[in-house]
């Protein structure tokens, strides 16, 4: 057995050649990294947040850092799905990783809208939907912070979308586990977690906050810890694979989130900073596995 | 194509307490940099300063290899890395941005403070192309002034002080060479006198470059944190800039 399988992962019929992603809004399309590494070496990746139509996002100032961590309020920039289809996706189709779409709304009509148009292309295997963005104004996380609602949208897209279905879920609740469960009855096929945390940041000397939005999303080693409670309370009450984010900057990290049940991870902020951080840590998980003998990352998922 | 490489930090320069020039050795032979680019720094040792921290390129000296940096300490990050010693390894991704856009037979270079510090490498590559040029420096007094030999050398150099002790007391909009005729403006500096500089090339009709100093995540296009405003929506400020066409801004 060589040392790549004992990496290998499923995400329902997905095949990921190790647990190893990337998140969305840390990673463009992906070409912008291929300057630092090989995408074929990762897992998968997951392309920024596309919506129906193009979204010019907040006004700057848009991220303030904090300490471990940074706030942002990019607010789903982006060219909208058509632009997607027709441009980006020609020069994503023959990539060796899987390039999965985050799919965001303001309704449901909308997340149908653009689910329904990446289903038809081929080499998408599969797409995140994204209730739990803290940074636009309508939709987003309204969905993700209501069992109601997420079981509402997921069936919906469940309906028009045929391939690998993933529910981004937000933090932003008092109880994680009836918001993956929601997700889980309608017809999800596996549970991404977690989603920036709300939050903000005030410059004491200007009197003002640092933010445009005044809130935005916390990302980084900050919240490490709330992710990995996150993952591990949903792994423990839902049957679905689960993909771990929050806070990851090296192999540890993500072993960490596979011991309390992620099946695979995704490296977010961590991108910002050293661009090839996703390949180092394929590489410190494969020295991880043979330094403690063990044959398959499997053996050691959900042990917590 | 971009890198993210270990430099060797080969003199720390010390300016004032708050400014410091750093000169760097890449290993290898460097890539093409053109002036108005940038680089992200690794800061290591500071727990604060979570992300890299965005810097121009202040030189580049092609036969040695080096580019010089321009740090003044603004954060935990900055003051971090002013501490740094010679010999020491700095990791940088680069070369980040656009660039000057150059343009034009004759041209001014207006600089503010340690906004300034891109201006020198574009003196160098304007001088090789036979351009010819001004400089005008504001800055707060003479001990703010850096590589004015350098300025000299390559360039008529105009400054202006706030307290008068180089140059004409003043800032940068009084000072006469503006009546002059130039091709181009490039303009590096704090916001409010890019945009009295700005508004001062609309009048006369003359292209002005500004550099923007936006806050920024990862510096090479994926974060969409830096954006700025402009008439064709919000560009990311570390790929469509950080140079800019000022009337191309909607705050200009």
């Amino acid at each position: 057995m060589n040392t790549t399988q004992h990496l290998e992962v499923k995400i329902n019929n997905m095949l990921l050649r190790n647990p190893v992603m990337t998140a969305s809004g840390t990673f463009g399309y992906g070409y912008d990294f291929e300057d630092f590494l090989s995408l074929d070496s990762l897992g998968g990746i997951i392309v920024k947040g596309t919506t129906g139509t193009e979204r010019q996002g907040n006004p700057y100032p848009r991220m303030a850092e904090t300490p471990s961590g940074m706030l942002n309020a990019v607010g789903l920039q982006n060219k909208g799905v058509d632009y997607f289809c027709n441009k980006i996706y020609p020069k994503l189709k023959d990539k060796k990783t899987n390039v999965i779409v985050n799919v965001s709304g303001s309704t449901i009509e909308e997340y149908v809208e653009v689910a329904t148009k990446i289903n038809s292309l081929e080499n998408i295997p599969a797409i995140e939907l994204n209730i739990s963005c803290p940074n636009v104004k309508e939709g987003g996380m309204a969905f993700g912070t209501s069992k109601e609602m997420a079981f509402r949208v997921v069936s919906a897209v469940r309906k028009a979308y045929g391939k690998t279905l993933i529910v981004k879920l937000s933090p932003n609740v008092t109880n994680i586990v009836e918001i993956a469960k929601a997700s889980e009855d309608a017809g999800a096929d596996a549970l991404s977690l977690i989603n920036t945390l709300l939050g903000m940041a005030v410059d004491a000397e200007k009197r003002e906050p640092l933010l445009s939005t005044i809130t935005g999303g916390l990302s980084g080693p900050a919240v490490k810890p709330v992710a990995l409670r996150c993952v591990w309370q949903v792994a423990k009450q839902t049957k679905l694979p689960l993909i771990g984010i929050g806070g990851i900057i090296n192999a540890q990290d993500a072993i960490e989130f596979i011991l309390v049940g992620a099946t695979a991870i995704q490296v977010g902020t961590a991108n910002f900073i050293n661009p090839s951080i996703t390949e180092e840590i394929v590489k410190g998980m494969e020295e991880y596995l043979q330094r403690h003998n063990i044959k398959h990352i499997s053996d050691i998922r959900g042990i917590i | 194509m971009k890198f993210c490489k270990d430099f060797i930090v080969v003199k720390n320069e010390t300016i004032t307490p708050t400014l410091y020039i750093l000169r760097l050795q890449y290993p290898q032979t460097l890539p093409e940099i053109k002036p108005g680019q940038f680089v992200e720094v690794l800061v290591e040792g500071e727990k604060e300063a979570f992300l890299r921290r965005p810097i121009s390129i202040h030189d580049v000296d092609k036969e040695k290899n080096q580019i010089a940096l321009l740090v003044q300490v603004v954060g935990k990050g900055t003051a971090q890395l002013s501490n740094i010693k010679e010999g020491e390894k700095l990791n940088l991704i680069f070369p980040l941005g656009n660039g000057f856009t150059i343009i034009g037979n004759k041209v001014l270079l207006i600089g503010g403070g340690c906004g300034a510090a891109p201006l020198l490498y574009l003196l160098r590559v304007l001088k090789q192309q036979n351009i010819q040029s001004d400089i005008l420096i504001g800055c707060k007094d003479i001990n703010h002034l850096f590589s004015k030999t350098e300025y000299q050398e390559l360039s008529n150099l105009h400054v202006t002080t706030e307290d008068g002790s180089f140059g004409e007391k003043g800032f940068v909009t009084a000072h006469p060479i503006l009546k002059e005729d130039f091709d181009t403006i490039y303009c590096c500096g704090p916001t409010p006198m890019m945009k009295a500089v700005s508004d001062y090339a609309k009048k006369r009709n003359i292209p002005c470059y500004v550099s923007l100093e936006h806050k920024m995540a990862c510096g090479f296009g994926v974060c969409l944190c830096c954006v700025a405003e402009t008439n064709q929506g919000n560009k990311r400020t570390c790929v469509t800039g950080p140079i800019f066409l000022s009337t191309d801004l909607k705050d200009f």
